[in-house]
């Protein structure tokens, strides 16, 4: 189960961006947060992702309260969730080469020996062409960096995936591709998703069950 | 009857030259027209180069582009005029530009009011502060930026607030032509509609609005007429009606674009684009087309409203009315 308990968070403490969010994703299970621009939606998905810490309540990863966030969290918490985020330009280091990109991950975790064979089959399941991973950020379209980027997410099989308006910046067909992408990583390996977006049938289409911001979060 | 238009892009080509003689074939022979009082959408995928054409109708190009063609915005060519004319006479006075990412359109170190009231003041007769302040005030409300949030600074908007600050900027000057590149991106459903609406009024006062967009849904809203953009070539150039309706779309590309929203059936058209600066010879689409046969190693042209060898036929009252001679053979 991802857990989130009355979490209440955001960049000044006396102007809280979400109060009081709780939201529970079960194993397996699709979650869809609609919500309109600015309302609080990508901090609540940060604090989901173990990338922001909360000023009040808690995160529960599988039983577990989560103590520390970003940099704090440990290692097995943190490398169970995948995030993919709106903006892929924002979201790449742009001296890396796609392939380096995807491995980042591995590598940070010891697992270099086997990064290529592993960045190969990852390619492959969001179709990128050999010839992409050669390149550079600012040599690829966002569509082909935000493929990248889901691969990125998915290098250590996470459990969770978090992905906050992934498809925001990408046409009807690369979001298409995308998000089967994303599923059939989950049909294969059971993850859950927590979704974010403001994209109502495409989060209805998606999801198991789309949850609108209001029902999550006090106003 | 039809209107004069107002841009007139004939055989438009853009060329990037890349160090070691490499060209990048941005955009190939895009025609098209814009009347007042007529939107035309401009779709397709990122990276077909959607942007590029953009780009050269206000003269903003990279030094390494290279252009060809016509791009006449009444009697002005705007490929050939010069960056003094187009930066004293064109740009926010003759044509508005709705820019793809406010963040980066947008001064970071400045308010949303200072860029208003600035533009306020460069573009308009507005003088004087209090009544700069108020044309700045009524300028925000008219792209729906909420006024309470004027004073701050870009990094502290949500992605949608920042577009409505650019789009505001954008309608300042009052140019006959807006230029809306991605408009909607990043913005939630129903501010999509308010800000297509919104774009859709300025139209219907009788401005020209070429928009540029992936956002199909906010195209259909919009559109009078749609471009279909490929591998940097008008693929397809229609009546909105008809294609987002019945009979839909006559090219297999625009048709998977359209199978792939979800509200229809949510399936990507297969594999990717092709490298611009490596098109396949004849027609681009043809590797990803379940149509193609030998005839597209040929490139084909522009004809009525699509270029294909295999388009769909118009079905005109029947239903499935697809074969052809070359299907049996595929």
């Amino acid at each position: 189960m991802l857990e989130l308990r009355a979490v209440t968070a955001g960049y000044d403490r006396r102007a809280p961006v979400v109060r009081d969010a709780h939201l529970t994703v079960t194993p397996g299970e699709a979650v869809g947060l609609l919500g309109p621009s600015g309302c609080g939606k990508s901090t609540l998905a940060r604090v989901a992702a173990l990338l922001h810490r909360p000023d009040a309540g808690e995160v529960v990863l599988d039983g577990t309260p989560v103590r520390g966030f970003r940099h704090r969290a440990p290692r097995e918490q943190r490398t169970a969730i995948g995030v993919v985020f709106q903006q892929p330009r924002l979201a790449a280091d742009p001296r890396l080469r796609l392939a380096d990109l995807i491995a980042e991950p591995l590598r940070a975790t010891g697992r270099r020996a086997s990064a290529a064979d592993r960045v190969a089959e990852l390619a492959d399941t969001v179709g990128l062409t050999p010839d992409l991973l050669g390149r550079r950020p600012h040599e690829v379209s966002d569509g082909q960096l935000q493929r990248a980027c889901l691969a990125r997410a998915l290098a250590l099989k996470p459990r969770w995936l978090v992905c906050d308006e992934m498809t925001a910046m990408l046409d009807a067909s690369t979001t298409a591709a995308l998000v089967r992408a994303v599923e059939d990583y989950r049909a294969s390996t059971g993850a859950g998703l927590l979704s974010v977006g403001h994209d109502r049938v495409l989060l209805n289409r998606w999801c198991d069950r789309t949850v609108p911001w209001e029902a999550v979060a006090a106003g | 009857m039809t209107p004069a238009p107002l841009l007139s892009v004939r055989d438009l080509s853009v060329r990037f030259l890349l160090p070691g003689g490499r060209r990048v074939a941005a955009v190939s022979d895009a025609s098209f027209d814009v009347a007042p009082g007529e939107c035309l959408a401009l779709i397709g995928e990122s990276g077909c180069g959607k942007s590029v054409l953009a780009s050269a109708l206000l003269g903003l190009l990279p030094a390494n582009a290279r252009t060809a063609g016509h791009a006449h915005l009444g009697e002005l060519d705007l490929l050939t005029a010069g960056e003094r004319t187009l930066a004293r006479t064109v740009r926010g006075r003759r044509i508005g530009l709705v820019p793809q990412s406010p963040a980066a359109h947008l001064t970071p170190v400045r308010t949303i009011r200072s860029h208003i009231e600035e533009t306020v003041a460069r573009l308009t007769g507005v003088r004087g502060r209090t009544a700069r302040r108020k044309a700045g005030e009524q300028a925000s409300s008219r792209a729906e930026f909420p006024l309470d949030h004027l004073d701050r600074h870009p990094h502290e908007l949500s992605g949608g607030l920042a577009q409505r600050a650019a789009t505001a900027l954008a309608l300042i000057g009052d140019a006959p032509l807006l230029l809306a590149d991605e408009p909607t991106t990043g913005l939630d459903r129903d501010l999509v509609d308010r800000t297509v609406d919104e774009l859709r009024r300025h139209v219907d006062d009788g401005h020209a609005l070429l928009m540029i967009t992936h956002d199909l849904a906010a195209a259909e809203r919009i559109a009078d007429r749609v471009a279909v953009m490929y591998a940097g070539r008008i693929v397809e150039l229609s009546d909105a009606a008809p294609f987002f309706g019945s009979p839909g779309p006559r090219h297999p590309y625009s048709r998977g674009l359209l199978e792939a929203l979800p509200e229809r059936s949510f399936t990507p058209v297969p594999g990717l684009p092709p490298e611009l600066g490596s098109l396949p010879e004849g027609c681009a689409f043809a590797p990803r087309c379940d149509r193609a046969t030998d005839i597209c190693r040929v490139l084909p042209y522009l004809e009525n409203t699509v270029a294909c060898h295999h388009p769909v036929p118009a079905p005109a009252g029947t239903s499935h009315a697809t074969r052809t001679p070359e299907d049996t053979r595929a």
